[in-house]
């Protein structure tokens, strides 16, 4: 079989890899991360030290492990206390845990980087904490973090590769059976790096779209 | 007497900012603060509205309760304090993410649950009166610092406070757009509106203020009517101050 021949007729298991595997882990792994990294930079945000100080030591574990290690940990690690996780849950919660204490850093600064007046004006007009956050701190923070944190969506999607170590069939564990049977190493991983760049162009469009949407607002 | 605030102490570590401020507002009337920075007068009126908390001293609004800082202060005290008033600062501190009507309705709509349609109502006729008709679908970004500020004056009157809190309005303003500002806070102390001023504008203290407090080194180091202030000061202190801003380059 000659290699183009092999190249258009891997293509498509390669894509229906990235479409079953690699996309929807990578959506439901950055959805649940965010929710639990804005929760994690409030904590951290918090004047309470005991609350500060879970977020603080959470953010280090993250940051200071492999996260092919979390991953291990919670697909091999756990099932000798007991726990036993599937797959595709296994490497939804590693890489959520993994997105929650990256995008936690990225939420503080952004929120941070929002004027001290724009408090003050939510004080003055008669607002709580939670309503300044939430109707005037957060959406300006929202622009700034727009950046970051599609860095840390881009990085995910080729993050998850590693999935294919805890069987997880997505693009990358495809790949590795195709070139196993063919044995044409070179050509299989070349074509799914491929792939990876074109959906992360395609991220990288939109994450321009958003920006310049987000943008309206905003003296150029 | 809508507000009386008696022997108001506050440090910042050791920087002893407030050393016993007296303060009394009449309502209808228009207090102004003078003085060189540093003297403490931006502490005082933040102090007004909970935005600093003193250390020491009280404060007593016109049929509330009378909040003694030497204890500690609750956060619904603070809250009660500040919603008797609304503030107009030196950076304006409108919101960027939403247009001019937007800002001037979030504080009614959102904390006073007014609802929309009078909101907008009030917000439009407040716009008009202040000449920004035209720019209520306008984002911050897109008007000159005149016209910012005067958004910043008519989203404070748009929460009908009992006290109004100038920051030094007009300090961060080019020179030209200065006037447009003072102008409009000048109406409203036509309007008889209870009024804290802070500013370094002497001219607009002297048309519009009753009373004027001179404040140096945390205290008030003279107060009375502007016209005895400025012609007649009886502070050396005072006369330095005023020469130093009336006369720089002599």
């Amino acid at each position: 079989m000659s290699g183009w021949q092999l190249f258009l007729d891997s293509f498509w298991p390669l894509v229906v890899g990235a479409v079953t595997g690699t996309i929807p882990l990578a959506l439901a792994s950055f959805a649940i991360g965010l929710v639990l990294a804005l929760g994690v930079a409030l904590l951290r945000l918090s004047k309470n030290r005991v609350l500060s100080g879970i977020a603080r030591f959470y953010i280090s574990v993250i940051r200071g492990t492999p996260l092919l290690v979390q991953l291990f940990v919670i697909f091999y690690g756990l099932p000798s206390l007991g726990l036993v996780i599937d797959p595709w849950p296994s490497a939804i919660i590693a890489f959520s845990l993994n997105v929650g204490g990256y995008g936690a850093e990225v939420i503080r600064a952004a929120i941070l980087s929002v004027p001290k007046g724009q408090w003050e004006a939510g004080y003055t007009i008669g607002m709580s904490n939670g309503m300044t956050l939430r109707r005037l701190i957060l959406p300006q923070a929202a622009r700034v973090s727009v950046p970051p944190l599609s860095n840390t969506f881009i990085s995910l999607v080729k993050d998850t590769s590693l999935a294919s170590l805890i069987l997880v069939t997505e693009l990358f564990r495809v790949a590795q059976e195709i070139a196993a049977f063919s044995q044409e190493f070179m050509l299989l991983y070349l074509e799914a790096a491929l792939i990876y760049w074109i959906i992360c162009i395609v991220l990288a469009g939109g994450q321009g779209m958003l920006e310049k949407r987000l943008d309206r607002y905003v003296a150029t | 007497m809508l507000l009386t605030a008696r022997g108001i102490r506050k440090s910042f570590g050791d920087n002893e900012v407030l050393r016993s401020i007296d303060l009394e507002v009449r309502r209808g009337e228009v207090v102004v603060l003078i003085g060189p920075s540093g003297s403490g007068k931006t502490t005082v009126l933040r102090s007004l509205n909970g935005l600093e908390t003193p250390d020491g001293g009280t404060i007593e609004f016109a049929g509330g309760p009378m909040l003694d800082f030497a204890k500690p202060i609750s956060k619904a005290q603070r809250f009660a304090l500040r919603d008797r008033s609304a503030m107009v600062f030196q950076q304006h501190n409108l919101f960027p993410h939403m247009t001019v009507i937007e800002n001037v309705i979030e504080g009614p709509l959102r904390v006073q649950r007014v609802p929309k349609a009078q909101a907008i109502a009030e917000a439009s006729a407040l716009l008009d009166r202040v000449g920004l008709a035209e720019k209520r679908d306008a984002y911050p970004f897109e008007l000159s610092g005149g016209q910012q500020q005067r958004v910043g004056i008519v989203r404070a009157l748009a929460l009908k406070p009992q006290l109004l809190l100038f920051d030094e309005p007009t300090s961060a303003l080019d020179p030209e757009l200065v006037g447009e500002v003072l102008q409009v806070i000048k109406e409203l102390a036509d309007e008889r509106w209870t009024m804290v001023v802070v500013t370094h504008e002497l001219t607009f203290a002297r048309q519009a203020a009753d009373e004027v407090l001179f404040m140096d080194g945390g205290v008030v180091v003279e107060r009375g009517a502007p016209k005895q202030i400025f012609t007649n000061p009886t502070q050396e202190r005072t006369r330095r101050f005023l020469d130093r801003i009336l006369r720089p380059l002599d």
